[in-house]
């Protein structure tokens, strides 16, 4: 465990040295909210105050957790891990004492907890202060909705590693990248909510882990769901967690068999 | 080509040494990045789907939107695609050409930029040349494919005036994309940790730029208008194109400043990029 530990408290403090960094991306983060939700209240209210079980409380909540959730799920996806198979550094990460995926968890979760304070709760005060949040009076919310956070990234973390390590098979990843967040952003629920959606939409994005990346943490965390219908959310996002764990793993093995680094 | 020696024998330039054109150069130097990206076609190919991928989603949200209530700002579904079209197509355009001056700071930090100075070419162009991705081609042809076909379903009615509207609107947005682009970068010389600022106003800009302006409330149609012209570049033509009445601050007639509001982006960016060169110092050795 103190590995572990030291990872994810070395990445915690390499991300919050950039503060000047931290500053603009709450200031975009803190924009582009505004610009989302001008978009949903307009909806709603010529929807007549209600959407789909959204009203505008609830719309405000939606928008700004998402907003908070964007840095540490980290939505836009990664590149160091399919960078470094390219580039052969992958051979030194697979010849140190701890797991492959076990290291890059403990950056992650370093990491995401400095972009959820960092650059996650600022905007969410703002709008907090602006516009309102329709706040659970569950406590049992808030507590399932923290465990939800947590898987949460950690799904995002194992889907992100699937296509950063397509790159042992792959020469170039990025336009996987690409596909990859423009297809996590609408199906999990980031854009719009997915009740939104008409039906052959919704069918298609709960058949996927994109929902309970962040879909799911904000209904959670808002109380727009109850806790007792929660559990069954929560019991759904640790069903993929374990899924994508194993592929991960299996991918890891597979590439790791197939890897030919040049030079040493 | 096969006629170039020919000619040359016939004429032969009197200084070889001469300065060539600068639509000499950047005929060549657009063409060499465009042939040199054109051919890998697998890798261009998947870039352009993914763009056009891109493209789709972010249509997608405005049309499930659009699929629930009936107007969004006032807009109904065949106006709302044509401010969309009109938008990416605009955005598309200043992208490819200027997308790239936002990662001014990764150029700075590692001091390659000393490289792009010591060059006889300027330096804006140097950049924006080196750095052309074709792949954004994909936004563009969605973007005018949109944009085309919702004017016909929104019911446009050509005259004169709003035809030449219809082909400078896309231009001027693009010119006011290209602005703002260079003014992000210009801006890098200051802040160089600081490049995620920039992105409130480029794609923060696209993301107002391609929505009805009327879903803002008044403080931020006011800022988005104003200070960032976004609302110019396509929800304001798109009101003067359909003749539709236009939200306060924002009416019909100002469909037609687009214009103008790129002219005055451009001549801050050009005096912004000036200082900002200026004041650079260089961080390499």
């Amino acid at each position: 465990m103190p590995p572990y530990w030291s990872i994810a408290s070395a990445s915690f403090r390499q991300y919050s040295t950039y503060r000047m960094a931290t500053a603009a991306g709450v200031f975009t983060n803190t924009i582009f909210g505004f610009i989302r939700a001008s978009i949903m209240f307009a909806a709603i209210t010529s929807a007549g105050g209600e959407l789909s079980g959204y009203t505008i409380a609830q719309a405000a909540t939606y928008v700004w957790l998402g907003q908070a959730l964007l840095a540490p799920i980290e939505a836009f996806g990664t590149r160091e891990v399919s960078q470094r198979v390219h580039q052969g550094d992958i051979a030194i990460d697979l010849l140190r004492p701890t797991p492959f995926l076990g290291l890059y968890y403990a950056q992650k979760l370093g990491r995401s907890s400095f972009l959820l304070l960092g650059r996650g709760v600022p905007p969410l005060a703002v709008g907090a202060i602006v516009t309102g949040l329709a706040l659970p009076t569950d406590p049992r919310s808030y507590l399932l909705g923290t465990l939800s956070l947590l898987l949460a990234i950690t799904l995002a973390f194992l889907a992100d590693m699937l296509v950063n390590l397509a790159a042992f098979w792959l020469l170039e990843t990025r336009g996987l990248t690409v596909v990859y967040t423009a297809v996590m952003n609408l199906l999990s629920g980031f854009l719009i909510p997915i009740v939104w959606f008409p039906d052959w939409l919704l069918a298609i994005a709960r058949a996927t882990p994109f929902p309970s990346m962040i879909q799911t943490p904000i209904d959670t965390l808002s109380g727009r769901i109850a806790p007792a219908e929660a559990l069954g959310l929560v019991a759904v996002q640790v069903g993929w967690v374990a899924a994508l764990a194993l592929a991960a793993h299996l991918v890891l093995t597979a590439g790791v068999r197939s890897v030919e680094v040049q030079g040493g | 080509m096969a006629e170039t020696p020919s000619r040359a024998r016939r004429a032969p330039d009197p200084d070889p040494d001469r300065p060539v054109s600068t639509a000499r150069m950047v005929a060549t130097l657009y063409g060499s990045r465009l042939r040199s990206q054109a051919s890998f076609r697998t890798s261009f190919l998947a870039d352009v789907l993914g763009q056009v991928l891109i493209v789709g989603t972010e249509f997608l949200e405005l049309w499930v939107i659009l699929s629930q209530v009936s107007t969004l700002g006032g807009m109904t579904l065949p106006q709302v695609a044509v401010v969309y079209g009109l938008g990416a197509l605009a955005f598309g355009i200043g992208d490819l050409f200027f997308g790239e001056i936002d990662g001014l700071s990764a150029t700075i930090k590692s001091g390659t930029l000393e490289t792009l100075l010591i060059r006889p070419v300027p330096m804006l162009l140097q950049i924006s040349s080196l750095d052309l991705s074709l792949r954004r081609i994909g936004r563009i042809v969605v973007g005018l494919a949109m944009y085309v076909v919702a004017l016909g379903i929104a019911g446009f009615d050509p005259t004169a005036a709003t035809l030449v509207l219809a082909v400078i609107a896309p231009l001027a947005g693009a010119a006011i994309f290209g602005a703002l682009f260079t003014l992000a970068g210009a801006m890098q010389f200051w802040l160089v940790d600081g490049r995620e600022f920039a992105n409130a106003f480029t794609y923060g800009g696209n993301y107002v730029a391609t929505t009805p302006g009327a879903v803002f409330a008044l403080p931020m149609r006011a800022f988005f208008t104003f200070v960032i012209p976004a609302t110019l570049i396509a929800y304001a033509p798109t009101l003067a194109l359909l003749e539709l009445p236009g939200p306060a601050l924002i009416p019909t007639g100002a469909g037609w400043l687009g214009a103008p509001a790129a002219v005055l982006a451009w001549i801050l960016a050009a005096l912004l990029w000036r200082a900002g060169i200026r004041r650079y110092t260089g961080a390499g050795g």
